[in-house]
């Protein structure tokens, strides 16, 4: 049950329910990811690992899509990495995000792709949207302006916690992630201050209180499938 | 799948409770209800306030910020009470055409009232619809429920005061 | 219920109404309710009491009639007179006069291209029967197609009929229907549904909406003879709560249909089972997208996820699920009556049969019109439609709503298909067409409909939720006059960009407004830039 393939002109073989990304993955093959965290329901929404497939019509998120016998896969086009390099600075532009003042000053995933992809300005406009920092909780605190939107709090409060503390409110450009009815997180009465979404969360949105500038390091150890950061670096 | 029978207290005895819980009833306290509920919530009370929300959360077992996150996701939905009067202004594309955007603006300029908000006596809410399927009498508006056709900023105020009785 | 009981019932209509002397139809379809059509359906009967002739003269109440533009509309049939712009006053006159030619000031000719150049399939018993009773429908041969398939063919048997036919989707997309319908038969699992997408979103339309007004056991009858082809039990149809006219007709005619035998167990003594619900929508155009409906349906955010697994292999509650637009099922009940080759014979080479399309913004009739296939664009809005009114000029028609495109007037003489409309940019769509005169700028209806896919988006991927929002920023600087040559170059950049890569329909069609109008009005654009005379040079 193996099925083989090709990626940028490297051949390469895959079990059958194998995902492009994994394959990719396995071959030290460099796609990059946001919204994707293994452990977690891939949804397919950041639309960075776009990659292009011989004979599809459109570009395929290798996240969710499932290798074909003898497909024919392309990461690295001029087209994929002008791509790239929008979907990040339109995250740059949608909320706020001043790297010099975040707690999570180089451990940011957002941060290092911009870095490994060499999003260096924006082109785009800032939006410079009004948004709010929430820190009623005891330990933690949310900032909805570093917040790039990827659910993964809400999958793994959800999936892994079981609590489904948190949600996304409104749709849009206007969405935002909340706990319980749009309360204050010190408030709410579902959550287990267990911390798997501060862990998870790929910027510093969400956050550890009590930590200055660049102080926030994610525990890798804490959860197994928190394996992004390492990915991005080490395959640099 | 998972269904439970226990019902849970409506949050107070008004009648209108009983319609919420028929629908909810019916679907077999089913999550997958949560939609249908929320209708029957806003057809009977008008609008979601959190009462609302935390009793069908809590009787349909759908987490809080999910059932917020439903809720605030369809424009249909309210969470606030409407006014007392109401008019709606079609933007559908037909009414568009034929400027519909200035019927809104002289509403709301004659009313003090942004689109989709309450002036704050109560009184009365501005809204705006996508193609309320009237095209054909573009542009429309929604006056208390009552489609007047072929608007124009110059009659629109005089049509919505026929209508509410309200001299102001 | 066996087969002649139920010929009976529809025998026994027909019996009923051929007993009346005068028919007086009144459009009780949404448009016309609107300007009280109930209220003059009422002053009919009082004044038909008065006349001692209730007995002799049947007014009844039917479904759209079409020019709603000129609403409200009451019909006598059996003199083949039209009358239009009708008030409660004119209710005497029009008694008065039955049988004995039109009253002049209000008579509405239908000899005219609007009703002439139509071909009604979809849209036969629209305005004809009334929607509330099934006896009607059944008067008119309503589910014997169902009956007829249930008892003498296999589902395979219907699968090839529909594919024979050569229907397409109706919802935008034109997906093979036969196709589909094959592919969910194949799909493994003992739980499969049916699903009819009424949610409509393209707002400028109300083709579906007069579907399930006018003739919502037609609609039903499609669902019930596709699940039996797919081997589905249960379907739901997803209405917009927009349309409360709609699902108050639906939920009779289901409930009619189920006391009638037509939905429930052993349907006509066969072993086949089929029960249906009405699941209301909220608002919330992106849930027109196939995989949002159906988390809509499961009563969560309407949230696109990516495809595959298509609905068909994966749908509803993960299983196997058929999805179609409501013109899609009301075109299978004439396709398994007179069968695939006879609608096959109707529209072109690649698009057969017939489309309905709403008909609006600045041309004098205003209305629903059920076209052929290949009718050219410039047919429909100068003969059907007569022109541009107020002695102004045409300058566009747009197609397809927020996801398709304005065709200038050098492209009038195009073939209404799937194929030739997106060769121009746009799309077929579900059938919105609204014609724009000289008045309109092409950059403000640009700006509207990125307005509309920005606040419509759900926020999942990022190219839609931040891509429509900063798109929109710039058209606005474009309208406000405040751009330059790089806004409009970078606007184009993030047109190719959002379609590229966008996860869900909604935001690979966002940019297409936007880049039709580039195509064919840029010099309109150009002249809103603050740098233009550089341009020019
Ligand atoms: C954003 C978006 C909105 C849509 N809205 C509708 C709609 O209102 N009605 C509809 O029938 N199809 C709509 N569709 C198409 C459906 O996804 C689907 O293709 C269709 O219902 C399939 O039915 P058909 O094959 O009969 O056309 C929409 C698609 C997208 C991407
Ligand atoms: S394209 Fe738009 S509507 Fe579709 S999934 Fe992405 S954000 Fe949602
Ligand atoms: S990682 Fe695949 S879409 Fe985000
Ligand atoms: S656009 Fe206003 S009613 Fe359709």
């Amino acid at each position: 049950m193996v099925k083989t393939l090709r990626i940028d002109d490297q051949d390469v073989s895959a079990g059958t329910d194998d995902t492009i990304l994994q394959v990719a993955q396995d071959n030290a093959i460099f796609i990059p990811t946001l919204c994707n965290l293994e452990g977690l329901k891939p949804v397919g929404a950041c639309r960075l690992c776009l990659v292009e497939v011989e004979g599809y019509r459109g570009l395929a998120p290798a996240c969710v899509t499932r290798v074909e016998e003898g497909m024919q896969i392309y990461t690295q086009s001029e087209r994929l990495q002008t791509y790239r390099r929008m979907i990040l600075e339109m995250l740059f532009v949608e909320g706020n995000h001043v790297c010099a003042v975040c707690v999570s000053n180089g451990t940011c995933e957002l941060q290092a792709l911009a870095q490994r992809l060499g999003m260096d300005h924006s082109h785009l406009e800032y939006r410079n949207p009004a948004k709010s920092v929430d820190v009623s909780h005891y330990r933690f605190g949310v900032d909805h302006n570093r917040c790039i939107l990827c659910a993964r709090c809400v999958r793994v409060c959800d999936e892994i916690e079981g609590a489904h503390t948190w949600d996304l409110l409104g749709r849009g450009i206007q969405s935002q992630v909340i706990t319980d009815l749009n309360r204050p997180w010190g408030e709410s009465k579902t959550c287990t201050s267990c911390g798997k979404c501060v862990q998870v969360c790929p910027t510093g949105a969400l956050f550890k209180k009590s930590k200055a500038v660049a102080e926030m390091e994610k525990e890798h150890e804490f959860l197994p499938y928190l394996n992004t950061i390492r990915e991005v670096r080490s395959n640099g | 799948m998972y269904r439970h029978f226990t019902e849970i207290e409506p949050p107070s005895d008004d009648k209108r409770w009983r319609i919420v819980n028929a629908t909810m009833r019916r679907h077999g306290y089913h999550p997958h209800a949560l939609i249908e509920t929320l209708h029957a919530v806003q057809q009977s009370f008008g609008y979601l306030d959190d009462e609302a929300l935390h009793y069908v959360s809590n009787s349909l077992r759908v987490p809080l910020s999910q059932t917020y996150g439903v809720a605030t996701f369809y424009h249909f939905f309210q969470l606030k009470p409407g006014g007392r009067h109401s008019c709606v202004v079609c933007l559908g594309t037909a009414c568009y055409i034929k400027g519909s955007d200035q019927v809104l603006e002289r509403v709301a300029e004659a009313y003090d009232v942004q689109p989709g908000q309450t002036t704050s006596d109560g009184e009365f809410s501005l809204l705006t619809a996508r193609c309320i399927g009237s095209c054909g009498l573009a542009p429309a508006v929604v006056v208390d429920g009552d489609v007047i056709p072929k608007m124009t900023p110059e009659n629109v105020i005089e049509q919505i005061r026929r209508i509410t009785g309200n001299g102001s | 219920m066996d087969h002649e009981e139920f010929l009976q019932i529809g025998e026994q209509e027909r019996r009923r109404q051929a007993e009346y002397r005068h028919h007086i139809h009144v459009c009780m379809a949404a448009g016309c309710l609107s300007s009280q059509s109930d209220k003059i359906k009422t002053a009919l009967e009082t004044e038909v009491e008065a006349h001692g002739e209730s007995g002799h003269c049947l007014v009844k109440g039917v479904g759209c009639m079409g020019l709603c533009g000129n609403g409200p509309l009451v019909a006598v049939p059996s003199e083949d007179v039209l009358y239009q712009g009708v008030t409660t006053e004119d209710a005497p006159d029009i008694v008065k006069n039955l049988g004995k030619g039109p009253i002049r000031h209000k008579h509405c000719p239908t000899d005219i291209p609007f009703f002439k150049s139509q071909h009604k399939i979809v849209l036969e018993n629209c305005g004809r029967i009334d929607p509330e009773r099934i006896e009607d429908y059944m008067a008119v041969g309503g589910y014997q197609a169902f009956m007829r398939v249930l008892t003498e063919l296999m589902p395979i048997g219907v699968i090839n009929e529909v594919t024979r036919s050569g229907l397409r989707g109706r919802g935008g997309a034109g997906y093979p229907t036969g196709l589909k319908l094959s592919t969910v038969a194949r799909s493994e699992g003992t739980t499969k549904y049916v699903v009819c997408n009424g949610d409509e979103g393209d707002p400028g339309a109300f083709m579906d909406r007069s579907v399930m007004e006018g003739d919502p056991h037609r609609v039903i009858e499609g669902m019930a003879i596709a699940a039996y082809a797919v081997g589905a039990h249960h379907g739901y149809i997803y209405v917009r709560a927009e349309y409360p006219l709609a699902i108050e007709r639906l939920n009779k005619a289901i409930r009619q249909a189920q006391k009638a035998g037509i939905l429930g167990q052993n349907i006509f003594g066969t072993n086949f089972d089929f029960s249906l619900e009405i699941r209301l929508g909220a608002g919330a155009f992106v849930c027109g997208e196939e995989t949002a409906l159906l988390a809509s349906i499961e009563g969560r955010r309407g949230s696109p996820r990516p495809r595959p697994p298509y609905p068909a292999a994966k749908g509803l509650w993960g299983c196997p699920t058929l999805i179609n637009n409501v013109e899609t099922f009301a075109n299978v009940p004439a396709i398994l009556r007179n069968g695939g080759d006879w609608f096959a014979k109707i529209g072109t080479k690649k698009s057969k049969g017939t489309k309905v399309f709403a008909l609006s913004g600045k041309v004098k009739n205003i209305g629903l019109i059920e076209v052929p296939m290949g009718i050219t664009l410039e047919e429909i809005i100068y003969d059907m439609g007569g022109g541009i009114p107020d002695g102004r000029r045409f300058k566009a028609v747009q197609t397809g709503g927020p996801s398709g495109g304005c065709i200038p007037a050098d492209h009038l003489g195009t073939s209404v298909d799937y194929e030739s409309l997106s060769e121009l940019g746009s799309i077929m769509g579900s059938g919105g067409m609204i014609v724009m005169d000289d008045g309109s700028s092409m950059v403000e209806v640009a700006r509207y409909f990125m307005e509309f896919c920005m606040s419509e988006s759900c926020g999942k991927c990022v190219p839609c939720r931040v891509g429509t929002a900063l798109m929109y920023d710039l058209l606005t600087k474009i309208a406000q006059g405040h751009a330059n040559q790089s806004d409009l170059q970078q606007l184009e950049t993030l047109c190719d960009m959002v379609r590229s890569t966008s996860l869900c329909g909604l935001g690979q069609s966002a940019p297409n407004p936007v880049m039709s109008t580039l195509r064919f009005f840029r010099e309109e654009y150009l002249e809103k830039l603050a740098d233009t005379e550089l341009v020019k040079e």
